[in-house]
């Protein structure tokens, strides 16, 4: 499933960010988004994950085919790991989650109350639960914030052997991730201000 | 030409300018005429005494406090169907007089009911009806003052308003349904129609200048409306101007 | 759903999660109400169905903010709206993860609770339907409630203020039906009324919620 963009417009909090960004993510490719913070790149993953609506232009194939990572991972403190997974296993219908556990290097930790984790170690309870969706096109905001290196390289082949599975992957990310994929740098996409005697509409 | 246009803000700000310093003078004359002739050129009730005479403050409130909350049903329609931003801010700006209107009916009828009734407050439907609505106005308000980003706050109050309107019909007929109350009926409208019989009905000498006064309070809340928009509108071009400037600062 | 509505149930359970707060108010309503007005056995008896739903009413108001909120902090809202659960269902679970935590307990408690503040024999049973049929619009209420509050800090009072007059139809036809069955009258028309509005709140609210939620995660 091809993920297309076509000229793009998305907006934060009534202001255009980002204008005219179009791309395709086709399966077995990641395309890494690159830009200066508060650029819109997270407006630009929430947009495309079908959070909020665009404010000119189309996102096609995203809709069920998409799994979201944000900066917060969603993970309930109060349950163990394995119950944070099969939750989410369940709510997407799919099924298993050992393979989650072991590829992120959970399985110490598998009955162990999400609270009790580090911040590191939660983050890769949080990327686990983009293997246990099942879903094909992981949208990934931010996702080595907190790992360590190994862990970083870890995750690295995680998305590899994603998208040789016929996967893709959008990720926005500020460091090398060793990946082979395409990267968008998403600056050049910084909406213009509207005209100033432009008074109607949103009054913007 | 649509009646459409006139959300476009700039069209609605030059048009109430044009119209605005007419219907102030109008609804002030009226509502000063029509309370000067009410207070001091009307005789007395033979049964009430000179009591009586806050009706015409009284009545013309809570017909305002409650055509407000429709004004402002409309506009949040208007804002969720057609989504011009004046209509928003226009239900906005209705908010805080509708909640004024409303203390006065309540407090008018307060000191009309202690003299007629023997208390300050009875449970009567009526009034209770209009406390509710008090509440839903202030409710309302303070969810426009919380919320920062204007788009969402607009959708989320029309939202509530239209929720709001439905629970308030419903409340109507559940405070009827929990006490018949002390308060005569709407005996305003028939009023003026044929010259009656029954003794709770308004009589003709106190109806015409009551009517001046609803006219006059009706007029004020339009122009009060109108200018407040203005305010909105203005407000919000500041705040969109500012975030345009922060925009260029970073470019 | 399923595994939804037994997260949340799960997640109440568990320490911090708010189970029985809700009661444990609620006992304390009723407890400090004959303080306050006087321990007169025929008084008590009188005001005892409106006591106890006024009771409930603010311990299941208590529990509002906790619908959504939880949820949104951690970010599984985000998550869960991009799960393949329509966010209509997401609402109507946890309205009813909210019922089931809190509403169902204090219908279970209110007619013990009656018996602290005399209420009259023939009024338990009514008590127990009113309350029966009354506590799934007062969540289906509180959850719309919720989601126009739910991206506000301290969002607390706000919500409490929104819901408030929201809850005027419910209570009176609730405590209404409450009281005529406790002096013997008929209670057959605020039951009807009663079971309307949890009915028609229950069918269609949550239609709102989702609307106003998705206006918020934008």
């Amino acid at each position: 499933m091809t993920l297309t963009v076509s000229d793009l417009s998305v907006a934060r909090g009534g202001l255009p960010v980002l204008e005219g960004l179009s791309f395709d993510l086709p399966p077995g490719v990641a395309v890494i988004l690159r830009g200066p913070n508060g650029i819109g790149k997270t407006t630009l993953l929430r947009t495309i994950a079908g959070l909020q609506p665009p404010l000119k232009g189309t996102v096609t194939g995203a809709e069920d085919q998409v799994a979201y990572a944000a900066h917060a991972d969603g993970i309930k403190l109060t349950l163990t790991v394995a119950e944070n997974l099969a939750f989410w296993t369940r709510v997407f219908d799919h099924t298993g989650i050992d393979d989650a556990i072991e590829s992120f290097n959970l399985t110490a930790l598998r009955d162990r109350p999400a609270g009790a984790l580090s911040a590191g170690q939660k983050r890769r309870l949080g990327l686990a639960r983009m293997l246990v969706t099942g879903r094909p096109i992981w949208i990934l905001d931010e996702p080595t914030v907190s790992l360590d290196s190994d862990h970083v390289r870890q995750f690295s082949d995680v998305v590899r052997r994603h998208l040789e599975g016929g996967g893709s992957a959008l990720i926005a990310t500020h460091i090398d991730l060793g990946l082979e994929g395409t990267v968008l740098n998403v600056g050049p996409f910084k909406a213009a201000p509207p005209p100033i005697d432009d008074f109607d509409g949103g009054f913007l | 030409m649509s009646i459409w246009e006139y959300a476009n803000p700039k069209k609605f700000l030059a048009t109430s300018e044009k119209v605005m310093p007419a219907l102030w003078v109008l609804s002030i004359a009226l509502t000063v005429g029509g309370l000067i002739w009410g207070f001091f050129l009307t005789p007395d009730d033979y049964r009430q005494g000179s009591t009586v005479k806050i009706i015409f403050i009284h009545v013309p409130a809570a017909l305002m406090a409650i055509n407000a909350w429709f004004m402002m049903l409309v506009a949040s329609l208007i804002w969720v169907i057609r989504r011009h931003h004046v209509s928003a801010l226009a239900a906005k700006a209705a908010a805080p007089i509708g909640v004024v209107m409303t203390l006065i009916a309540l407090i008018t009828g307060a000191l009309w009911g202690q003299p007629m009734w023997g208390t300050w407050w009875a449970w009567d439907p009526r009034l209770t009806s209009f406390l509710v609505l008090f509440l839903f106005y202030l409710g309302y308000i303070a969810l426009w003052e919380a919320i920062e980003d204007p788009d969402t706050a607009a959708d989320l109050t029309a939202i509530l308003c239209l929720v709001g309107s439905v629970f308030a019909v419903l409340s109507r007929y559940a405070v009827l349904f929990w006490n018949q109350g002390l308060h005569q009926g709407a005996s305003v409208m028939r009023a003026g129609a044929v010259a009656g019989d029954t003794e709770e009905r308004v009589s003709n000498v106190f109806a015409t200048p009551l009517f001046v006064c609803m006219g006059g309070f009706a007029l004020l809340f339009l122009v009060l409306v109108l200018y407040r928009t203005g305010t909105e509108i203005r407000a919000r071009r500041i705040k969109a101007l500012l975030a345009r400037e922060r925009l260029e600062a970073e470019a | 759903m399923i595994a939804l509505l037994l997260r949340d149930l799960n997640l109440a359970m568990r320490a911090g999660g708010g189970f029985g707060l809700g009661l444990s108010f609620f006992l304390i309503v009723t407890v400090m109400v004959p303080f306050a007005v006087g321990p007169e056995t025929e008084l008590l008896s009188r005001i005892a169905p409106g006591v106890l739903w006024i009771g409930a009413l603010l311990a299941c108001l208590l529990s509002l903010d906790r619908i959504l909120a939880l949820d949104w902090e951690d970010g599984s809202l985000d998550l869960l709206a991009t799960a393949p659960l329509p966010l209509e269902a997401i609402v109507t679970i946890k309205s009813l993860a909210h019922w089931i935590t809190t509403g169902l307990p204090l219908v279970l408690i209110a007619p013990v609770l009656g018996v602290l503040l005399h209420l009259p024999a023939n009024a338990y049973l009514w008590i127990f339907v009113s309350l029966l049929l009354g506590t799934p619009a007062l969540s289906v209420i509180g959850t719309f409630g919720a989601a126009l509050t739910v991206g506000l800090k301290r969002g607390g009072l706000l919500l409490s203020l929104l819901v408030l007059p929201l809850y005027v139809p419910t209570l009176i036809f609730g405590a209404e039906m409450a009281r005529r069955g406790a002096s013997g009258l008929s209670t057959e028309t605020p039951m009807l009324l009663l079971a309307g509005i949890s009915a028609a709140s229950v069918a269609l609210l949550p239609f709102v919620s989702a609307a106003v939620l998705r206006i918020n995660l934008r």
